[in-house]
């Protein structure tokens, strides 16, 4: 009983920052068309900004709590300054070019956001575990579990309470829900894709971010622990269906729960199981589970 | 027949290439004959990849028979004490096409994106099962011992370069056949328009199945190469995903405009990264990343689209 707990609940926290991190880039996907390989290189850059701004926030002598209101804004910042910056240098001259091409520009954006993490914050970890450390433990269920860990389930439920809201209850989400649907017709009656383009970009680079300054505090943030990320956040995405919310949070889910199984039970399948699970799925659904059918063209 | 194929001024350019090449390797010092034998070797999965891409396919997992094929030269020894060259060529070449086989069944319903991320899953489970399985070396792989020919061991490594020379020629003059054939002329009137090659009477899934398995016995024998080159198989270097990367980065530096590409993509990218860890050691992602935006912005045609402008070579294209 004690052993399904450890792994329902830590199968939870682990899909809570996988969907908060999959769902900036499914919705980039579901707008842009675009598998945005560099939404890795959003994650590092958000861990590293907040570990370092949580960590000399406390030796200035604020409190420990502060570190929350960092890691909001660090979200924000990263997430809204990169996505400009790439969105206006690179993507913006290639969305008439293959996917298939655009896929490998944001891969080079993202070796390049990789190594300028290097470049900046050098070689060693960060640890910021100050925010972590003041919320303390708490007992869940016959194990203890400390608190911050169960903060993201609540994060990752407001992320996906606020996306839905957002797509289904607002003008903006009415667009989006058009340009998905059918870009050029959206252009013809005459919604301004490219200003849309730029908003969803940033809104999932900041989303994207915010999975990486979460985590910062739970772990050391060393280089190159962006990649599993990626990889892992692709499986869930596609699991899901791409340019799915819903999608998002039921793989993540899925993808959360199995790895924790995996974890506690056969530690030697922990990669296997994730991929073995996408290859099923995509053999029996090659859209995802919850993709919409499209139209074939002629 | 082989007057047919004679007669192919590409087929032509790549004998000559790739003779010069290997004439050269007996003035060269030693370290850039290993790093000719790796960029030869890495070539080769590239011409695989080369073979996709004509039709608008890429695979971001083919690492995964470049490890297939490491991986059965490697266990070959292990399990069967087999050394020789030729042999492990062969059965590096063979077990990727026997994998692909039944891969293909599945991947050939997929394009795009799907396809590139399937592949990935796929060698992500391969990369799994070697890391995590004692009996296939676990992290740490294998070492390969020096490679036979017929019996006879040499000292240094200039036949293994002349003898995977050899193979690479072989391989491209195949391709460039292929390519030429009817199945491989399909190739862009697939990426053009599949509906209209099904009512031309051909099937897109069959041919697509055909290039697949070609491209992954290409990527096998190349893994073949990598390891007796290296002397050492192990996941990391051999089926990880950046591997797969890699290679995909080199496709797209090198160009789709000739089988000749890859291995002049490939060597150039080996040269470039010995001396990129040299001047600039923690600036290497950096550089194949610029390098692949500005391939991408300004030269969509690769490297291979800068010696077009050399006439001879760019009569070539209309052959």
């Amino acid at each position: 009983m004690q052993l399904f707990t450890t792994i329902l609940l830590d199968g939870l926290v682990y899909a809570s920052y996988l969907f908060i991190v999959s769902a900036g880039l499914t919705i980039i996907f579901g707008v842009m068309k675009i598998l945005n390989v560099a939404h890795g290189g959003f994650y590092a850059w958000g861990a590293y900004t907040a570990a370092y701004f949580i960590g000399s926030a406390s030796e200035m002598g604020f409190p420990d709590w502060f570190g929350f209101i960092i890691i909001a804004f660090t979200a924000l910042g990263v997430g809204i300054v990169l996505g400009l910056l790439i969105e206006r240098i690179v993507l913006r001259r290639l969305y008439d070019h293959e996917e298939i091409l655009i896929v490998l520009a944001t891969f080079g954006i993202f070796l390049i956001l990789e190594d300028l993490i290097l470049l900046i914050f050098g070689v060693n970890p960060y640890f910021a575990y100050q925010p972590m450390v003041a919320l303390g433990n708490v007992e869940v269920g016959g194990i203890f579990r400390d608190v911050y860990s169960l903060t993201l389930l609540a994060a990752a439920l407001t992320v996906a309470v606020g996306s839905w809201w957002v797509l289904t209850q607002t003008r903006w989400g009415k667009l989006i829900a058009a340009v998905i649907h059918d870009r050029e017709m959206a252009l013809t009656v005459g919604i301004n894709v490219r200003r849309l383009f730029v908003v969803t970009f940033c809104s999932g680079a900041v989303l994207g971010a915010l999975g990486g300054a979460y985590i910062a505090p739970t772990v050391s943030v060393a280089p190159g622990f962006a990649v599993d990320v990626i990889v892992l956040s692709f499986a869930v995405v596609v699991i899901g269906g791409m340019g799915s919310i819903p999608g998002a949070l039921i793989g993540a889910l899925l993808v959360g729960i199995m790895r924790a199984l995996a974890v506690h039970k056969m530690p030697e399948l922990e990669l296997f199981v994730i991929f073995l699970v996408m290859s099923a799925v995509l053999i029996v659904r090659p859209e995802g589970l919850f993709a919409p059918a499209k139209a074939r063209k002629i | 027949m082989l007057g047919a194929t004679l007669s192919d001024k590409t087929v032509r350019l790549v004998i000559i290439a790739l003779l010069a090449l290997a004439a050269s390797g007996f003035f060269l010092p030693a370290w850039v004959v290993n790093n000719l034998m790796f960029g030869l070797a890495r070539g080769a999965a590239v011409l695989g990849l080369l073979v996709l891409w004509r039709t608008g396919l890429m695979s971001f997992g083919h690492g995964l028979y470049f490890g297939v094929g490491a991986y059965s030269v490697a266990l070959a020894e292990q399990w069967l004490g087999l050394s020789d060259f030729a042999i492990r060529i062969l059965i590096a070449l063979l077990a990727a096409a026997v994998v692909s086989v039944f891969l293909g069944f599945i991947l050939r319903r997929y394009r795009d994106i799907f396809f590139a991320m399937l592949s990935l899953a796929f060698s992500m489970v391969l990369y799994g099962i070697l890391v995590k399985t004692e009996a296939l070396g676990s992290t740490d792989g294998f070492s390969v011992s020096q490679t036979s020919f017929f019996g006879w061991v040499p000292e240094d490594k200039l036949p293994l370069f002349v003898a995977c020379v050899g193979v690479c020629l072989v391989l491209a003059v195949l391709v460039q056949m292929y390519l030429r054939s009817t199945l491989g002329r399909l190739t862009t009137a697939i990426r053009d328009n599949e509906i209209r090659v099904e009512y031309l009477g051909f099937s897109v899934s069959l041919a697509i199945h055909i290039k697949y398995v070609i491209s992954a016995a290409l990527a096998g024998a190349a893994g073949g190469m990598m390891a007796m080159a290296l002397g050492q198989v192990d996941p990391d270097s051999m089926v990880y995903w950046t591997v797969s990367g890699e290679l995909v980065f080199i496709t797209i530096m090198a160009g789709p405009g000739s089988v000749l590409a890859p291995f002049i993509g490939a060597i150039i990218f080996e040269f470039l990264r010995t001396y990129a860890f040299e001047i600039a050691p923690h600036a290497w992602q950096l550089i194949v990343g610029a390098t692949l935006l500005l391939i991408i912005f300004f030269l969509p045609g690769g490297i291979w689209s800068l010696l077009e402008r050399i006439p001879f070579i760019r009569r070539l294209r209309h052959e």
